[in-house]
Order: C-alpha cells, then structure tokens, then sequence
C-alpha cells in the first residue's frame, strides 16, 4: 500500500474546509485516526463495554481481556520485557508527572540535580521544576548546539556524579530533532542517574525498543499516533516501578484496605487507580495493530521524505527561516519574514491547510531561538507532497496577501 | 481569496499593526500591566495613567499577531481621555463585537474598532484582539481596589 492509499483509511481527512480540500499538517498536535481505530471503540462501547478486574460475568471478561491484550500489544511494541512494566495513564504528560511525583519526590534532596534540556515540552519540564522546588534539587539543562542538537561532550559535561534523573525528549515536537538517547542513558547511567525519556513525538513515528535504549522510564501518548485521546503509557523497569510508591490512591490500586492501612497490588495495577481507561486502551491497542501493519520502517521513510521535500520546497520561497537541524523527524518549523505565524496559520486556514502557530509548549525553546512564536507544519503517513505543494502554494498566498495589504 | 479574509485583514488594521500608534511605556508612577495569551505566546505591557477617575494617556509594548497589536494600538487611542467606567462600557461593547453579538454603536466613537468586526469570524482569533482591552480592564480594576 502507498501513501495514497493510507489517507484512504482516514475518514476525517475526506472533508472541505473552507470550501478546500482539507490538507492536515498538525499530527504533531494530535494524529487523525484511521477507521479500523474508530471501529473498534465503536465496537467496545456497542458490545462489550463493561468494567475491568472486578465483573464475574461475561462482558466483564471480554472488557477485561481487550483491556490486558493491549497491555500485551504495547509491551511489544516498545519492546519492554513484561506486561508489569507497563502502566495506562492519561497521557504523556500524567506518565512523566507519575514519575516526578513518586520516584523524583521519594529520591532527591538538596545537592541533587535533575538534567533536562532547553528543548524539552513544558510536560518535561515543569514536573521537575517542582521537584526541584519541593526537594531542594537542583535543575540542569544540557545546552544545544546552534542548529538544535545535543552534542554528547555537553552531556558528559553537565551529568555529574550529584544527577539523580536525567530526562530527554526521544523527537523534539519544534526542532525535529532525533536525540541520541541510548549515549544519554548510558552517560546517565554510568553517573548512577535514573534516565527518562519523553517519547511522545517518537513512538508514533520511529521504532522503539525499550530494553535497546536502555531507559528506565519511557512516556508517550496514544493521540499522535492514530489512537484515542486520553490514554498513554508510562513503561517503567520492573525494580523500579517496584520501589515506588503509587501517587493515585483509591479503587482498582488496592490489595486489602483496613480502617488505618492499606495494601497494593502488584504491578502495573498499583499504579491505576479508579476505573481505568479502558476503552482508550483497547484504542491504544488497534492503533499499535494499524501501525505495525503499515510498518514503522514504511512510515518513517515516507516521514523523511516529506520533510526532505518540505524543506527543499520551503527554500524556494524567500524570507523563510527554518528552525532545527538539516536530519529531521517529520515536521517543519518556520516563520515567514513580515507575517507573524498567527497571520500565517489564518491564512493557511482559510485555504483549508491546518498547520500549528504559537509557541508549541516550548516556551523555553522560543527565548533559545529568539522568537515570540512560529509556525510549523507536521506530517504523518496519511501525507502526500501533494500537500506540501498545496502548503507552499498557501504560504505563497500569504505573503503576497500581506506583501499586497501594507 | 476569501471575503472572510479580507474582513479580517481590513486596511485600518494593517495600518496600526504597521504604524501602531500609543507604542512605547508610560513612566513616573502609571499603572503597568502584564498580560500574556498563553496558548500563543502573545505577550502586552500596558501603562495607563489614570487620574481623577480619567485615562489621561495609555501606551503599549509588545510582542504578537497583526490582530493583537492592532487591537492594542487602537484600544490606546479609544480610551484616552475616556473615565474609566466608560472604559470599562467600552471593553463590554467590544467584547459583544467579538462575539458577534448587537453591540452598542452609538454611545461612544467606536472609530477604527470597527474594522475588527470581521475578527468574529475567525472564533481561534478572538483572544488576539481582546488581550488589549483585559490588560486595560485588569489595569483600571487594580485602580479603583487601591
């Protein structure tokens, strides 16, 4: 199957917008989902919708094994090694929060440094942010290279015998840029620090083995890749998760529960308190199906394509800056001279092509690159340079609008 | 290209988003504001200098879309000289604008303001034009609590 093909599946992208064929360049806000995903929550919730671990009655089991089949379906594809190690979460964001509040707060005190780096989302910063503050740590950034990249002699340099976490996004959601995460982990490593890894731009895109990279913590999020919103997935080492303590207290966590004291279950339910996300799991798991049929491999080459093409095409246009390295995952971050990307992403808007503007949730990233905002177009396996073209066509339009107004 | 477009990017609101006017900061004991739209990084410092009750001046700094800086420049001009409770009307009667209600055109010169009507169309731009006139709502609020 071809791109073309591919977009097929995605009913959504079917549509006018504007009275223009809608060209959506934003899955790195959030992906389209193909119709296999939308068939099977429909499905879930038109048969066998039902609560998990607790029914003794038939819909309960079938809800339960969807539930702990797409626990299977994750641990595979990530490459972890048992199904305890992976916990549903809300998302990227509560899965690096979880690891902040319960492994950050119960191990850091003052003289500790958490190492994070200026082109982190906010989701992995401000976590540590307050850990810093609670404990009385210390937080680090590793700084970047001029075209946006980490160079390993700044890791060396800045991990310290005192670092306790090191924290990293795999895909930098504005830069593009690909980190070289297993160097990190085992710098990290070697300096007795706990590595974890942002994976929400990367998990969707490229191949992820858990065990190659050697993390101890890894987040990402079912919605940028062609799953539900509201689920994602904290894989966490077993000798860890164990250690630690739970930061969500209630139902479906608990072993015994007395009138002063409690018990846990055993992993990964220790860390799901109240009823979980079930159909978002069950989501999860026919989005893994859909992307492991298609092939990551086939997805990150047409990836690097686009955004090879994207960029080449982008250059033909004058007053274009293009921010990130020159080797890229799929996405394209810009501004053009005179418009502010605002203007721009309106202007694209109105011609039917979605594409994001504003600061991105990097607002620390913004100051690093001198600007207020920019805009950025992102791709996905759904694309086709059909719509770069269409994009450079829309960007032309917006320059000669402006360039025509003042 | 769209009518709607051309509604948004009237002529009057280039012209202030290009030659703003009220640009720059108030010193010597004005009321300085803040404000910042989080979700796209637009970013307004407002001074006002208010007296007896009076906007006797007001200026802008800033950094954001044609839409926001436009709307700053004008609100600027709109509320000067303006008392503040009729400042605040304004602010009401702009807010109505923007959400596309009937709005009151007759109890004060609405003047170039008028031209970012077409702003409610486009419901994701709202918050560009309205930064301006919180921060000034915000400002004339910490006033009248001191």
């Amino acid at each position: 199957m071809s791109a073309k093909e591919w977009r097929k599946l995605f009913p959504i992208l079917d549509q006018e917008v504007n009275g223009k064929p809608l060209v959506y360049l934003d899955s790195a806000a959030t992906s389209q989902k193909p119709i296999q995903v939308i068939e099977t929550l429909e499905k879930y919730y038109k048969e066998y919708n039902s609560n998990v671990h607790r029914g003794v009655h038939t819909l309960g089991t079938r809800a339960t094994d969807g539930y702990e089949g797409a626990r299977e379906k994750v641990r595979r594809f990530i490459g972890a090694k048992s199904t305890q190690e992976i916990i549903f979460t809300r998302g990227t964001t509560t899965a690096i929060n979880t690891v902040a509040r319960s492994y950050g707060m119960a191990n850091l005190a003052e003289g500790d440094e958490i190492v994070i780096t200026p082109m982190e989302h906010h989701s992995n910063i401000i976590p540590w942010q307050q850990v810093a503050k609670t404990t009385g740590a210390t937080l680090k950034y590793i700084p970047l290279q001029p075209d946006g990249t980490i160079d390993l002699s700044d890791v060396e340099k800045t991990v310290t015998e005192h670092t306790k976490i090191v924290s990293v996004m795999q895909v930098s959601n504005v830069l593009g840029t690909i980190n070289p995460i297993k160097e990190i982990a085992a710098i990290a490593h070697k300096n007795g620090a706990v590595m974890m890894v942002d994976g929400a731009q990367s998990a969707p895109h490229l191949k992820v083995d858990v065990q190659d990279l050697d993390c101890d913590f890894f987040a990402f999020s079912a919605h940028k890749m062609c799953g539900p919103t509201g689920i994602g997935v904290l894989y966490g080492k077993k000798a860890l998760l164990n250690k630690m303590e739970p930061v969500e207290f209630g139902g479906e966590m608990i072993d015994f529960v007395g009138l002063q004291e409690s018990t846990w279950k055993e992993l990964p339910w220790k860390f799901e308190g109240g009823t979980p996300i079930i159909a978002g799991a069950i989501g999860l798991g026919a989005a893994i199906d859909f992307l492991e049929d298609i092939g990551l491999d086939n997805i990150l080459k047409l990836e690097h394509e686009l955004a090879g093409y994207a960029m080449e095409r982008l250059n033909e246009l004058d007053g274009v800056t293009i921010f990130g390295p020159k080797e890229r995952a799929g996405l394209v971050t810009f501004n053009l001279d005179d418009v502010h990307p605002h203007d721009v992403a309106t202007v694209l808007d109105s011609e039917g092509i979605a594409v994001r503007a504003g600061h991105h949730c990097a607002q620390p990233l913004m100051k690093w690159l001198d600007v207020s905002a920019t805009a950025r177009a992102s791709f996905y396996l759904y694309n086709t340079k059909d719509d770069i073209d269409t994009f450079v066509k829309g960007l032309r339009t917006a320059k000669e609008y402006f360039g025509h107004v003042f | 290209m769209s009518s709607n477009l051309d509604q948004l990017y009237r002529q009057v609101i280039m012209d202030h988003y290009k030659n703003p006017r009220n640009k720059g900061i108030l010193e010597d004991g004005a009321l300085t504001i803040n404000m910042n739209n989080p979700t796209c990084g637009d970013r307004i410092q407002l001074t006002l200098k208010v007296e007896d009750g009076k906007i006797e001046s007001a200026k802008f700094d800033g950094e954001g879309c044609s839409i926001s800086l436009a709307s700053a420049s004008m609100m600027t001009q709109a509320v000067k000289g303006l008392a503040v409770e009729d400042a605040v009307k304004l602010a009401k009667i702009f807010y109505d604008m923007m959400l596309g209600n009937d709005y009151d055109d007759e109890s004060y010169d609405l003047g170039d303001i008028e031209a970012l009507q077409g702003v409610s169309k486009f419901p994701a731009r709202i918050k560009c034009a309205t930064l301006a006139w919180k921060a000034m709502e915000q400002g004339v609020g910490k006033q009248e609590e001191e």
